[in-house]
């Protein structure tokens, strides 16, 4: 089974070369840890800078310059700060490659529940709902079954829905899931996980299809 | 040169008055106009609705226009870490709108443009466009959002001169430059206001048309939410 920086290992490796990168708030961010040196990514940060570096020293933190998640950050050679309708045109406008985010729960048709649970929960969508409206490939980070151990991943969402048919890639701490036209689609399992504890925790439609491999993260 | 200075923040906000609405730039606590909030909860003005993407915190920025139960109505992306305003959203005595970050940004910027409505696929298939027209556009669909009207904006710049012209840094500048002319008062308030040509124009983020008023803040808290650093070495 992975943990929170497993899942965020295993993410880093979809980040291709040449790609700007959204990371939401959580396990996303840590996704920044872990990609290759020998490529070249650039992180954006909806409220508005490009390039995103670090974490400062300490003593060094400026009020004026955060990431989404109202943390202190520096900035890379290259990097760009923007207003908050400029960094949406550029998530709306399809010029981020790719959007890493957590979510309470996914459906096997694609759908996400990540902002709001009635009667308890509402602190609202901030970005997520421009985001995964959008984007044209949207990874989600979470845990495959929450608290209580009820699985994530449903035939259908039951909380109020962020987006519709919008995630394409799944990483939990048990597998990686496409959403395809059927259901989830097994595609790696965790080290030392087996299909039948994966089938244990998926609530939604899994299809399993020839060996499934392990993942590699090391 | 039109100059917009005014001598403080008092004049600043003239003509402020209970029930009416107002942008407030800033993202989380950074970039807010502190010294505009401050002056509203001397005013004591009551039932007032703010656009702003956050809702400050217990005891900063617009919590502290919360505190004194001056806000009416709220519209924000995003409202977590503030006990006072889930407590008074919870008891029904603040009424709440969850806009999405990016339309919220452009219900500003459209208004600020002359557009009345725009089409976004943020929200499509969710509560937030229950009761809106939606319309597909080449297989995909849209959400029709009509832009926010407001009385006044109140915006925070790092520099500014004489003719309103305005210099953000860092992500302070977040939604300040698409309030700037959106509501039909724009007031700026700098840490740095300068003679007219000490900026070059090259460099200058909202042009002084978009603002009616502008005046020099002192004394900024600026105070940050999450203070993360890494260790040197």
């Amino acid at each position: 089974m992975l943990d929170k920086n497993g899942i965020a290992k295993r993410i880093a490796q979809e980040v291709k070369d040449g790609y700007y990168v959204n990371l939401g708030i959580g396990i996303p961010t840590l996704v920044a840890n872990f990609v290759r040196d020998d490529i070249s990514v650039e992180f954006q940060s909806e409220n508005g800078v490009l390039g995103m570096g670090p974490f400062p020293f300490e003593g060094e933190e400026d009020a004026d310059i955060i990431n989404a998640g109202k943390q202190t950050i520096t900035t890379l050679p290259g990097a760009s700060f923007f207003d908050s309708a400029t960094s949406f045109s550029m998530i709306r406008g399809k010029h981020v490659d790719l959007t890493i985010l957590g979510a309470m729960e996914v459906a096997e048709n694609g759908d996400i529940a990540n902002w709001k649970i009635p009667g308890k929960m509402v602190k609202g969508m901030g970005g997520a709902m421009d985001l995964v409206s959008s984007a044209e490939d949207i990874i989600v980070a979470m845990m495959h079954t929450n608290r209580d151990g009820e699985s994530k991943l449903l035939k259908k969402c039951t909380l109020p829905l962020t987006g519709v048919k919008c995630v394409k890639k799944i990483v939990t701490n048990l597998a990686v899931l496409e959403v395809g036209p059927e259901g989830f689609i097994l595609l790696e399992r965790a080290p030392g996980i087996s299909v039948e504890e994966i089938k244990q925790a998926t609530e939604g439609t899994l299809i399993v299809s020839g060996e499934i491999p392990e993942m590699k993260v090391d | 040169m039109i100059r917009k200075t005014v001598s403080d923040v008092k004049e600043a906000l003239a003509g402020v008055k209970d029930g009416m609405t107002f942008m407030l730039g800033g993202f989380g606590l950074c970039g807010i106009p502190e010294k505009a909030i401050e002056e509203l909860v001397r005013l004591g003005i009551k039932d007032i609705t703010c656009i702003s993407n956050n809702a400050g915190v217990d005891d900063f920025g617009l919590g502290l226009l919360l505190q004194k139960r001056q806000i009416k109505k709220m519209i924000s992306s995003y409202v977590g870490e503030n006990d006072e305003f889930e407590r008074q959203m919870l008891s029904g005595e603040l009424e709440v709108e969850l806009t999405p970050q990016g339309t919220l940004a452009e219900k500003c910027r459209a208004a600020q443009g002359g557009v009345p409505a725009f089409f976004t696929p943020a929200g499509y298939g969710t509560e937030v466009a229950k009761g809106k027209e939606t319309r597909e556009f080449n297989g995909k669909m849209y959400v029709l959002e009509e832009v926010f009207k407001a009385d006044y904006s109140f915006v925070k710049a790092w520099k500014g001169d004489e003719a309103g012209n305005l210099i953000f840094k860092g992500t302070a500048r977040n939604f300040n430059p698409c309030m700037c002319g959106a509501a039909k008062i724009t007031v700026a308030e700098v840490e740095e206001l300068l003679p007219a040509g000490s900026l070059d124009p090259n460099q200058i983020h909202v042009p002084g048309i978009f603002v009616q008023r502008i005046f020099q803040g002192k004394g900024y808290e600026k105070r940050i939410e999450q203070r993360t650093v890494r260790k040197r070495g």
